[in-house]
């Protein structure tokens, strides 16, 4: 057992729901939290990830939502110009009131959820996920973000979760893309301080909507970071998401996508960047409960010295899930004999009609590409980091806003340039 | 320039390079012709140091250096160019970022002050109309999804950006259309100096139409067999390689 998760339990059942609508899913996922055992190195999804590190904290929850008291601010997106949505230490420091938002777009806090808000909260994350019930029991605050049906909101919402030194930061955010409506939404987390952070964010993407969706969980040295995004598709919608993830004492990203309508679309293409001794841990489910929908995954990494990846991908196909597409590769970098990289690409078919491909690579450097950089006079060692970096810079390059596009490529060629080739 | 002695060289265990013989002077322009099979390539890649590409004997020296004891790096440095029959296509890293990478390489070595990202824009701008091919290449990945004629012009920008003083063109007119194959006859002869020498690997004459060669060497089971004007050139174009004796008779197709 765990010394936090009985500090979690503790703090759930004295405080309650933070809302009364939240009060039977609460009470629901406080009970699932207190059967669920907790995870050692023999449960299947935490096989390759420590839970050590956040075993025998102290669970203590701070509610100073005072930007001063941040040890880590979320850098800017220069360029960017998005409705900003800041957290500190799990409490809302946006004054929700003050943004002005156009007709068809609403952004509020858990009390003002709308019924159909009420209903769909939580029912798109998966039960299984321990610190998905974590956060059900102990967030106070959470974000409701709704797009109305044909509303199309070009300006992007940016969630901004700061780290303050020895805190707990758990957030929510549920976001309701209406029929044929179109939203930007990137999740942003950044920081080293010794803290736990779980932002579980929910995403209903109704009939022929679009969702743009970024998640940069840019943790570091002992921010500990399990986090979650989860989409349910309508028919025709797509979703189009980018993730970027840094490593840290234990860093942890779940996804699910789950199609509900047929002709839906999700394209994920994530990165990770490890340096030295850090851990990074990315486990994606794809539910195919409906025919006709593709899924395409591009996970690359590259891992540093005594540095540890581990990549799940899951692709349930179900028995009526006929002329499904679906495509998921990981391909890694090791940049030292010391590094690990543990990739498990696992598909689950039971239709008989359906074109899915799978791979994944550990790969060193190719020895063409290398001697064609050389050829023309460049330094061995900066051939390594520009092929190196080559390999993400292709998923950076699929990105449309430009101003994310220029910036991760900034944030990540700085970090790759601390990285040591060993 | 460049003095090649009895040169012996082998790829995994096959001797390819016979004890070949060639020296290049300031400002020439030698082409070197032969049947497929002869060692035309292997040259070009022993003398920028590939991998996999051994010399067992001999010696080739650019400028009195010994350029077969250098790194790949260093023989670029030095002044040696080789343009590629298959340029490799690497996505990821931009055609700009690597040609200024190089550019600024090669600078350093020759003591010049590298150049700022504004100042490479400005000469890699010209250098990409002088081969015609359109400024958002100098965006895209390395030869990504580049046609076989648009790689070999991404070649010739590469040389004129570099400044080199011994080019190896190897096979550049492969592939290409005659308005192509202008441009990047015109790439290379806006380049011809007389502190600039040039090795034009090709199959065949036309090429030579164009780049009009001092000396045209046959090489033919890694050697050179037969030296001379650029009228050796129309010969093997009129009667193909059958003075080589039978053996290469059925090669030459």
């Amino acid at each position: 057992m765990s010394q936090w998760l009985d500090q979690v339990i503790a703090h759930a059942e004295k405080t309650g729901a933070p809302v009364a609508w939240q009060e039977t899913k609460h009470t629901a996922s406080l009970n699932a939290l207190k059967q669920h055992n907790w995870p050692t190195r023999k449960s299947e999804s935490w096989r390759f990830t420590s839970l050590l590190p956040v075993e025998t904290r102290d669970f203590v929850m701070n509610k100073t939502a005072d930007l001063n008291s941040v040890s880590d601010s979320v850098s800017a997106i220069a360029g960017l110009d998005a409705i900003d949505i800041e957290f500190v230490n799990g409490q809302l420091l946006t004054d929700l009131n003050q943004l002005s938002l156009p007709d068809g777009v609403s952004i509020c806090g858990f009390s003002n959820a709308t019924d159909d808000s009420q209903k769909a909260f939580n029912t798109i994350k998966p039960e299984k996920h321990l610190f998905g019930l974590v956060n059900d029991t102990v967030i106070d605050s959470g974000i409701i973000v709704s797009i109305a049906n044909n509303v199309e909101f070009a300006t992007p919402i940016r969630f901004v979760h700061h780290v303050t030194e020895n805190s707990e930061n758990h957030s929510r955010i549920l976001v309701n893309v209406g029929e044929n409506a179109k939203v930007t939404i990137i999740e942003h987390g950044e920081g080293s301080a010794s803290s736990v952070n779980t932002s579980f964010a929910e995403y209903d993407v109704k009939a022929s909507a679009y969702l743009q969706h970024y998640r940069f969980a840019l943790f570091s040295g002992q921010a500990i970071h399990a986090g979650g995004s989860h989409f349910r598709l309508a028919e025709h919608a797509k979703v189009e998401s980018t993730v970027v993830g840094f490593g840290s004492a234990l860093s942890r990203l779940d996804m699910d996508v789950i199609y509900t309508g047929e002709q839906a679309n999700a394209f994920i293409n994530a990165m990770y960047l490890l340096a030295e001794g850090e851990n990074f841990d990315l486990q994606t489910t794809i539910e195919h409960a409906v025919p006709n929908c593709t899924t395409t995954e591009n996970v690359r990494g590259i891992v540093g010295d005594r540095a540890k990846a581990n990549f799940n991908g899951r692709i349930h196909i179900h028995r009526d899930a006929q002329k499904t597409l679906a495509e998921l590769n990981n391909r890694n970098l090791l940049l030292s004999r010391r590094g690990q990289i543990n990739t498990k690409p696992e598909l689950e078919i039971y239709a008989d009609d359906v074109k899915c491909a799978h791979g994944a690579t550990v790969a060193e450097i190719e020895e063409k590409a290398l001697y064609y950089l050389l050829s023309r006079g460049i330094k061995r060692s900066q051939a390594l980091i520009m092929l190196n970096f080559g390999f993400i810079q292709e998923l950076i390059n699929d990105i449309e806003l430009s101003a994310i596009n220029l910036w991760l490529t900034d944030v990540l060629r700085e970090r790759f340039s601390l990285m040591e080739v060993k | 320039m460049l003095s090649i002695n009895n040169l012996t060289a082998k790829v995994e265990d096959k001797t390819i390079l016979k004890g070949l013989n060639l020296e290049v002077k300031p400002g020439e322009v030698h082409a070197i012709m032969g049947p497929n099979g002869a060692g035309k390539s292997t040259l070009g890649y022993v003398l920028s140091g590939r991998e996999g590409y051994e010399v067992e004997g001999g010696s080739a020296e650019l400028n009195n250096a010994d350029l077969l004891d250098m790194d790949i790096e260093e023989r670029a440095r030095k002044g040696l160019f080789l343009a590629f029959q298959y340029p490799v296509e690497i996505p990821g890293v931009s055609n700009m970022e690597f040609m200024k990478e190089s550019v600024n390489a090669v600078r350093e070595q020759r003591g010049e002050a590298v150049l700022s990202a504004a100042e490479f824009l400005k000469v890699a701008k010209e250098a990409c109309k002088q081969v015609q091919l359109p400024l958002d290449f100098l965006k895209r990945g390395v030869n990504e999804g580049f046609s076989g004629g648009e790689k070999k012009r991404n070649e010739i920008m590469q040389m004129i950006l570099l400044k080199p003083t011994l080019c190896i063109l190897d096979e550049s007119d492969s592939g290409l259309d005659v308005d192509a194959l202008q441009v990047v006859a015109n790439g290379v002869n806006s380049q011809r100096s007389p502190e600039r020498s040039f090795i034009v690997v090709t199959h065949y004459q036309r090429l030579l139409d164009y780049i009009k060669p001092d000396f045209v060497h046959i090489l033919a089971d890694g050697k050179i067999v037969k030296s001379g004007d650029a009228s050796l050139a129309l010969e093997v174009e009129k009667s193909g390689y059958a003075f080589l004796g039978k053996q290469y008779q059925g090669e030459q197709a």
